[in-house]
């Protein structure tokens, strides 16, 4: 059902040619996907995806429609190239899915593997009762460094290219 | 916009409580479900959302896009600054059992300071972006 809806907003996102109801769309779909990630307990993520994905690339996707406009210009050409390639890409990855097993197979690779360690040992280890933080901030934590790492990475980018002081110092920058 | 009036008094009430929600996902993280990030973005949401309806300048008065930066660099630095310190305790790098006498207290006091890294990077980070995009676009 949540799929479905999915689906239809994707959809409605690509026949739009008004940005600001695209943008709009995607928040939407940013909303059904965290309540698709509630009904698969992934409590967190789905947290993650509502303030995210819903709320702040919402906005910075507005502040850009801000910068350039709101309305689509029109496709030159039918694009049927792309679309094979979307085609069969989908259809390889949905192929892959068969292969996948089912979800909730205790004898699932990822569910034999370390879960087990962690689910018996991490409470008395770390004594943090949220399996997730422990495992995001203590076993995994070169991962989650890492993370960080790239976030400020991120940051950095995007400072560097949008950066405030444009105006400040417009004159004695060089010719670009 | 001064005279959004319905918005400024909704956007009053709001935001407190936000930035409280962001603590308590930031604190209480342990318990229950969230955690530095998510923290980090619900609290850099609640910060947007007073830029927006109060305009950038006012925003950039109660947090400097300088401050944010030496904040981005601070909350890594506080990560990697807990890897150091148990690898000086003689742990491993991240091992935070040694950073208290007791391996299951430092693993929790490990564990909040790295979240709190996190936070703060996420948090000025994402207000970092929001400055950026907003400040391009006349007085966005």
């Amino acid at each position: 059902m949540l799929l479905g809806f999915l689906v239809v907003i994707a959809l409605a996102v690509v026949r739009l040619r008004n940005l600001f109801a695209a943008v709009m769309l995607t928040g939407i779909y940013s909303l059904h996907a965290a309540l698709l990630f509630i009904s698969l307990d992934a409590v967190d993520v789905a947290f993650t995806e509502a303030a995210v994905g819903a709320g702040i690339s919402t906005v910075l996707m507005l502040a850009t429609l801000g910068l350039v406009g709101r309305e689509e210009s029109r496709p030159r050409g039918r694009g049927w190239l792309p679309l094979t390639v979307v085609l069969v890409t989908g259809g390889a990855l949905v192929f892959a899915t068969l292969d996948m097993p089912r979800f909730g197979d205790p004898n699932a690779p990822v569910h034999t593997h370390v879960a087990p360690r962690y689910i018996q040992d991490s409470p008395n280890e770390t004594g943090v009762p949220n399996m997730v933080t422990s495992v995001l901030a203590s076993y995994r934590g070169y991962d989650t460094l890492g993370e960080t790492v790239v976030i400020l990475t991120a940051g950095i980018g995007v400072l560097l290219l949008l950066g405030g002081r444009r105006r400040d110092n417009d004159e004695d920058e060089g010719p670009r | 916009m001064s005279h959004h009036i319905v918005l400024r008094v909704v956007a009053k009430l709001l935001i407190p409580l936000i930035l409280l929600f962001a603590l308590y996902v930031q604190f209480h993280g342990d318990f229950g479900p969230g955690g530095g990030f998510q923290a980090g973005v619900i609290f850099a949401a609640a910060l947007i959302l007073y830029a927006l309806v109060f305009g950038l300048d006012s925003a950039r008065r109660v947090i400097s896009p300088d401050l944010l930066r030496v904040l981005m660099a601070s909350g890594v630095l506080l990560y990697g600054g807990v890897g150091v310190a148990s690898l000086l305790l003689g742990g491993h790098f991240l091992d935070y059992s040694v950073l208290a006498s007791d391996p299951v207290a430092g693993q929790h006091l490990g564990i909040l300071l790295v979240e709190l890294g996190v936070g703060i990077t996420v948090t000025s980070t994402m207000l970092s972006l929001f400055y950026g995009f907003a400040g391009r676009g006349g007085d966005g």
